[in-house]
């Protein structure tokens, strides 16, 4: 569990240097989860300590959200001059986001079945 | 008077009013059948700042405790690439299609938000604040932090547009004649992040599925997308 959480914070930081290096506008967090993707493909599996405490991290995840979403209290200015442009693009641009996914992957929905299948 | 002075200036009470209001509002969510218009994170937001308001508390002060919960969404972030491995080792054949229709989603999601906000005169801070409004909030939150939108604002967005796709989705779908589970899973995924993953659940289990692998695939595209694609379209 421990060293799960240590494994977690060493990607962190690995993304976090990386981004600083490289210069590029990227969070490091998303850097460092893309190496540890990396490296877990090329080791195979996960170990089960590194398992427990991203299981139990991603299951509260929502409570993470709360202190930044709590800042909303901040922009109350910005959104009651916004609100009409923002609900429009979230809803226009969420219905065509869609119908775009999905009418892409359709024509792959026998194949996408078939090989879910024999995996599990 | 001078008490409460003396416990609102720990940092202390401000992680315990986060993580007490958060079980509270998720009790409430499991009473009343897990409805996404009463998502535990929108009303613990709705509770938190009322309380804020009506003490005449600062988000600083408040941000002075709950600090030690946001920092977890470093480590959260990199944890996402577990689930994204387990599924990616149950479709890795299928990866091409997979991967072209998360792109095309992630694109369409991005800059059609963009360009309906920017018709109707959004102010720049909205603009770069919309722009990840498809991906689950911790990423979403360090893409807004990193392209100079506003991370609170990008964190609330989210979730709106998690509900919007949840509500659409299935009229959507009945309209295209989308039947088949995977594909209806991983377009919740591309358009609403986790509570759209959460959504795909009910379809079953292989909706969900997909659904997770889209939303971490999603995720990670839209943050190194929009970097390059934000001075494409001339914002920012």
């Amino acid at each position: 569990m421990l060293i799960g959480f240590l494994i977690l914070l060493l990607f962190q930081f690995a993304g976090e240097l990386i981004v600083i290096a490289v210069g590029m506008p990227v969070p490091g967090p998303v850097v460092g989860m893309v190496l540890l993707l990396i490296g877990l493909i090329i080791k195979g599996k996960v170990p089960e300590s590194l398992r427990v405490p991203s299981e139990a991290l991603l299951k509260h995840l929502a409570l993470l959200f709360v202190p930044a979403g709590v800042g909303l209290m901040t922009h109350f200015g910005l959104l009651k001059q916004d609100w009409l442009a923002i609900l429009l693009a979230l809803i226009v641009s969420t219905a065509l986001t869609i119908v775009v996914t999905a009418l892409l992957l359709n024509p792959s929905a026998k194949k996408l079945r078939n090989i879910n299948q024999e995996n599990s | 008077m001078e008490f409460w002075v003396f416990f609102t200036a720990k940092p202390l009470m401000w992680l315990i009013v986060t993580i007490a209001t958060f079980i509270a509002t998720s009790w409430l969510n499991r009473r009343v059948g897990g409805t996404p218009i009463l998502h535990p994170v929108l009303v613990s937001l709705a509770l938190i700042i009322v309380f804020l308001l009506l003490t005449g508390t600062s988000y600083e002060t408040y941000f002075e405790g709950a600090q030690f919960i946001h920092f977890l969404l470093g480590p959260a972030t990199v944890a996402l690439a577990v689930p994204l491995f387990d599924h990616f080792e149950r479709v890795k054949k299928m990866l091409l299609p997979l991967v072209l229709a998360c792109m095309a989603g992630a694109v369409t999601a991005a800059v059609s938000a963009l360009l309906v906000a920017q018709a109707l005169d959004a102010s720049m801070g909205t603009l770069l604040s919309i722009a990840p409004k498809s991906v689950t909030s911790p990423i979403a939150i360090g893409i807004a932090e990193k392209i100079g939108g506003y991370p609170s604002l990008a964190s609330g967005l989210v979730l709106i547009t998690g509900a919007i796709g949840c509500v659409l989705a299935p009229v959507i779908y009945r309209i295209l004649n989308i039947t088949d589970e995977a594909v209806k899973g991983f377009t919740l995924g591309v358009s609403a992040h986790g509570m759209g993953t959460a959504y795909a659940f009910e379809y079953g289990l292989m909706a969900g599925a997909f659904g997770g692998l889209a939303m971490g695939m999603t995720g990670a595209f839209t943050a190194f997308m929009l970097p390059l694609l934000i001075p494409l379209l001339g914002v920012g």
